[in-house]
């Protein structure tokens, strides 16, 4: 009796000793974040304990965009704490492009005390109200004898079914208050519970169609890298063992490498000529854990007109949201995979060769328009050439990339190559400027010894410059691969082909010297303005110990080919070369 | 928009247009969401209609089951058969939403909706309204000299129908709480 009388005490905590408690039970290792008036009772439970490393930034979206780079580089949920009304308010670019990309994060919010709520206190902002369309659930927490369960009930939503952002908002009186704590086992179970295994009947289906055509593609997404490496692994071992071609959405790049035999590239806007010309000509087209975002299909009404459609999503309102599909399974990629390659094997691993073999000679043919041709200069540093040469260098090496948005980021994903996934961290659907800098601190401080590189414009890279002091503090050593070109080069692109190369405010005037800037921040600072110069100047940012800032002065007018404009179809994309003029007509204009 | 002269609902340009040009007929459904009656739930559901631009007829929301606080949201929302099922996915995958009921769709269902009307007259306005109100099986729930208070119950067309042929007749006021429908059968 009295045993147990202790063990009930024991579980008696303040509110705030409870979210540390709930976190290290949810096997926490890393929580970034940034005090306040509103989660000071957090920061004091924090201070007295070591199980849990807290990464103090310099601004919340920062944070927030660590912990998704954390995230996306380990398939774990990324933590972050932050404070009320401005704090929260920060944090909500970050959890808007994680909801996006369908990243796992956790997002705890101090708020002012219960009573308070309403009366536009000191730091009070409706957190729950501004989060509530940009995070995949949240909770305010009124009560202390709740706030465990909530937390875990936090964890579980976030990284169940499709993942994404959750925010549970803790007034400070709550942290105050002593309630009982109850651990990750003892919560009720929850019924939000998405369905992982695809109907056998449709799997089996999908499998008939494997079996006879003539065109297939696979077209893979964020969704496989979101499902487990496993998933990636039995994507590897279909997509070989029928001998089909693979592409992939920005998101999905690594899932099926670069090196494999299937890989035809990356398609969409930006993607390369067979892979879009495949997707546009197929007959067959699966579509694992991609969501025919408009990147991909240009104008709906041709896309892919020939083919039948197969979409895996274990979102249901992903399926015939834009396109619509003649076979839909709802379910986890992997398990799916699974189950079609076990029904596949079991009935002969038919596949219809002589029609491959047709598929790829066509492919074979579109590939030699080699789509990624630019033309080289031995004057100045051209991007494509930039990030070929870091390419080369780093081969080999188990490297992580983020990016910035824009041209840069197009261009990484041309000319990289990625063998694994949760290696390659980008802000693809919201395609937010300023995540890739904290994202690359966040996926160093998961894999402390790894190589990781941010693939970043300069104008991107300026809007969380501020987070250089938490790369310095932390010791992460942080490679900054800036593509200088003093311009907004995506917006510059779009100004040429489309407003009458009126470049409105697209240059990038009063540029720090970045090399000062560096020092200042205790950092290495490189500059490369000569071609010739180029690999030794990224040999030595590789081999240095710690973060580099990298200048990589780039010709400043370079566009980023091939394109698909916007309002055309996939068969109608510009190469380097051709014509640009009157690409892009009225009505693809009001397109982004 | 207007300025570049695209045309309204033209799939052809527009990437972000999802309709299908095939299916422009727009219907009008019953939708029965069940949800746990926690903090925030009514305006998680209205935030995803206005959110992505979905349409919204009718509302009723309140406690169904106490002890397991669900509550039963009644929505009667109109779209193309795309964006109407889009709308049921889009709310099936809202955490606190444990059923989503097409009532339009899976078999015959009942509706009902009560109404308040306040219609204020005198002379034969006054017996014209009491005697439609008969017909149409509304009480009279509060009475002045100069006044009438009715409460009718019905599908929407009927209620409709009453607050016509009370326009005339001195209506003041009308209160209705949207529609409540339920399956037919066991």
């Amino acid at each position: 009796m009295k045993m147990m009388e202790m063990r009930t005490m024991s579980r008696q905590m303040t509110g705030a000793k409870m979210v540390v408690q709930a976190l290290k039970d949810q096997g926490v290792d890393v929580v970034f974040g940034y005090p306040g008036g509103a989660v000071l009772p957090i920061y004091d439970e924090i201070f007295q304990q070591n199980d849990i490393r807290h990464i103090l930034v310099r601004h919340e979206q920062g944070a927030v965009h660590m912990a998704e780079g954390y995230a996306r580089s380990t398939g774990k949920p990324g933590v972050v704490l932050v404070t009320s009304g401005p704090g929260a308010t920060n944090a909500v670019t970050g959890m808007t492009d994680a909801l996006l990309d369908s990243i796992p994060l956790v997002v705890l919010t101090g708020q002012v005390p219960t009573f308070m709520i309403g009366t536009d206190g000191f730091q009070e902002a409706d957190t729950v109200g501004i989060t509530r369309p940009c995070t995949k659930h949240n909770w305010l927490v009124k009560d202390t004898e709740k706030l465990s369960e909530t937390i875990h009930q936090a964890f579980h939503v976030a990284t169940r079914g499709r993942p994404g952002p959750v925010l549970v908002d803790i007034p400070k009186d709550v942290q105050f208050a002593t309630g009982t704590y109850r651990g990750p086992r003892e919560a009720v179970a929850s019924h939000y519970q998405p369905k992982v295994k695809g109907d056998l009947a449709k799997i089996t289906e999908l499998v008939e169609l494997i079996e006879t055509a003539e065109r297939p593609i696979f077209y893979t997404g964020g969704g496989v890298v979101n499902s487990g490496p496993g998933a990636s692994q039995l994507l590897r071992e279909l997509a070989d063992a029928t001998g089909f071609p693979v592409t992939s959405t920005l998101m999905g790049l690594g899932a099926y490498p670069a090196s494999g035999k299937g890989w035809i590239g990356m398609l969409g806007m930006h993607g390369l000529y067979e892979a879009n010309l495949a997707m546009h000509d197929c007959d067959l087209m699966i579509n694992l854990g991609a969501r025919f975002d408009d990147r991909i299909t240009g104008r709906i009404a041709d896309f892919s007109p020939k083919s039948k459609k197969a979409h895996v999503d274990i979102d249901p309102s992903s399926i015939n949201k834009v396109i619509h599909v003649d076979l839909a399974i709802t379910g986890d990629v992997g398990h799916v995979l699974e189950d079609l390659l076990k029904v596949w094997k079991s009935r002969g691993r038919k596949v219809n060769k002589e029609g491959l073999a047709k598929w790829w000679g066509q492919i074979e043919q579109w590939k030699l328009k080699k789509c990624l041709t630019y033309k080289n200069s031995d004057k100045v540093i051209k991007p494509q050439y930039a990030l070929e040469r870091l390419e080369a260098l780093t081969k080999g090496r188990d490297r992580y990339i983020t990016t910035e948005v824009g041209q840069h980021q197009m261009w990484a994903a041309q000319f990289l190559g990625f063998e694994a996934p949760n290696r390659w961290m980008t802000s693809g659907g919201l395609g937010t400027m300023g995540y890739g800098f904290p994202a690359s601190i966040g996926v160093q401080i998961a894999h402390p010894d790894a190589l990781v590189i941010n693939v970043a414009g300069e104008a991107s890279w300026l809007m969380n410059m501020q987070e250089m002091g938490t790369a310095t503090q932390f010791r992460t050593p942080v490679k900054q691969f800036i593509l200088n070109n003093e311009r907004l080069g995506m917006v510059r692109q779009w100004q040429q082909l489309l407003h009458g190369e009126r470049y409105s405010h697209s240059w990038s005037e009063s540029l720090p010297d970045f090399v000062k800037l560096a020092e200042a921040f205790g950092w290495k600072g490189i500059q490369c303005k000569d071609p010739k110069d180029l690999d030794d100047a990224i040999m030595a940012m590789i081999e240095y110990d710690g973060p580099v800032l990298f200048d990589c002065l780039v010709e400043k007018h370079e566009n980023c080919f091939p394109m698909i404009p916007s309002g055309k179809p996939h068969n109608e994309m510009l190469l380097g070369d051709a014509s640009t003029e009157g690409a892009i007509q009225a009505g693809g204009a009001v397109l982004v | 928009m207007s300025a570049l002269k695209i045309k309204k609902g033209s799939t052809s340009h527009s990437a972000y247009d999802l309709r299908d040009p095939f299916a422009e007929v727009m219907e009008t459904h019953t939708l029965a969401v069940l949800v746990d009656n926690e903090a925030g739930v009514l305006a998680r559901v209205i935030g995803l209609f206005s959110g992505r631009g979905y349409n919204i007829e009718s509302l009723t929301v309140a406690e169904v089951d106490h002890e397991g606080h669900r509550s039963r949201i009644t929505v009667v929302t109109t779209g193309t058969a795309p964006v109407i099922e889009q709308i049921k996915a889009q709310l099936g995958r809202l955490v606190p939403v444990h059923d989503v009921h097409d009532l339009t769709v899976e078999g015959p269902s009942v509706e009902r909706e009560l109404a308040l009307f306040k219609v204020s007259g005198a002379g034969e306005k006054r017996v014209e309204a009491l005697r439609l109100a008969d017909i149409f099986r509304a009480n009279v729930v509060d009475s002045t000299l100069e006044s009438f208070v009715f409460e009718i119950t019905g599908t929407p067309e009927k209620i409709d129908a009453f607050a016509e042929l009370m326009r005339p007749l001195g209506l003041v006021d009308v209160a209705r709480t949207g529609v409540a429908a339920l399956a037919r059968g066991a």
